[in-house]
């Protein structure tokens, strides 16, 4: 029992370890702000992740940047300027569109479009290659005679 | 014919992307400070934490900023080619000793050999923050008017040193 007992508490850790240590704000609002941008900012050491998720320590630091800037009073907008300002566009999840980022929001569409195209054309192709077939009515009871014979098997 | 021509083409334009792709390296993130002022900083001195060290100090000459720390693996590779390099006196070394204890990064410098010329303290890493830095070590090179000219993120080697920041180095000194 107290073996059964132990295993589920130790099954139970990895759930204490998805916890970041979150920063508690002031204002059931402010904390919605500073969860929001934490999660809209990339972790620059593990790069698939967001500073919300990531326990690297350099995440912590910039989550604590975030929370003492939202506690002065400055704006979303003002922290995420900041943060760009250092790290450079990278540091956003979304990134903004811009002439350098054309490519990289409009390829998706893009890439659309030519698969449309392609298809339509495979389409038409393949219409145009299939011709019409005369059979006479003797031919005609062979194949219903064939079709009805693969039915009943 | 075309219908041989269409599959090589999308071939070549594949080959294509694919090796620019092979060269492009994701862990290194442009700098945004390049050609910017360097950021505003005035920290403690790693030796004697009761003075102050900033950009202003260093007006007129073409400086190195260094970001290191004792717990960083590959500080200690880069350690060893900076050092050589710093007795070339080619250029003043500053070292930024991000989000260290004081006591180690001494001890550090006093086995391993000191190639700075000034270093100072981040514990809490703000000035890293600043400076954008994210991945220890960085060096960046300062003008002599305060620009920020360039960035290295990781460890620098010995062909570096020679080939990119000798050179760089040479030009910005030549400059007013």
């Amino acid at each position: 029992m107290l073996k059964i007992l132990s295993l589920g508490v130790l099954l139970m850790l990895p759930c204490l370890a998805g916890a970041v240590d979150a920063h508690q704000m002031a204002t059931p609002e402010l904390q919605k702000t500073y969860e929001s941008i934490n999660s809209e900012l990339r972790c620059l050491v593990c790069q698939n992740q967001t500073i919300a998720d990531s326990n690297a320590e350099l995440a912590g630091d910039l989550r604590r940047q975030v929370g003492e800037m939202l506690e002065q009073g400055k704006s979303k907008q003002d922290i995420i300027d900041f943060m760009t300002e250092r790290y450079g566009d990278f540091v956003l999840y979304k990134p903004p569109f811009k002439g350098k980022t054309t490519l990289l929001w409009l390829a998706p569409g893009l890439f659309l479009v030519m698969g449309v195209v392609t298809v339509f054309f495979v389409v038409r192709r393949r219409k145009s290659l299939s011709t019409a077939v005369i059979i006479n009515s003797e031919q005609q009871k062979k194949i219903s005679g064939l079709l009805d014979e693969g039915d009943g098997s | 014919m075309l219908k041989y021509l269409i599959p090589l083409f999308i071939f070549v334009v594949m080959a294509i992307f694919l090796a620019l792709g092979l060269k492009l390296k994701p862990s290194e993130i442009p700098s945004p400070l390049i050609g910017k002022p360097v950021p505003a900083f005035s920290a403690p001195k790693l030796d004697d934490p009761s003075q102050n060290l900033s950009p202003a100090d260093l007006k007129g000459q073409v400086w190195l900023f260094n970001v290191w720390a004792s717990w960083c693996v590959s500080c200690r590779e880069e350690h060893e080619v900076l050092t050589q390099f710093s007795g070339q006196k080619a250029v003043t070394i500053i070292g930024l000793n991000y989000k260290d204890d004081p006591a180690a990064a001494k001890n550090w410098l006093q086995s391993l050999g000191n190639p700075y010329n000034v270093s100072i303290m981040d514990q809490d890493g703000r000035i890293g923050i600043d400076w954008g830095v994210y991945g220890v070590p960085e060096t960046f090179v300062v003008d002599k008017q305060g620009i920020v000219r360039y960035k290295h993120t990781g460890p620098v080697n010995a062909e570096q040193i020679q080939n990119l920041f000798l050179p760089m180095i040479a030009k910005l000194q030549a400059e007013a």
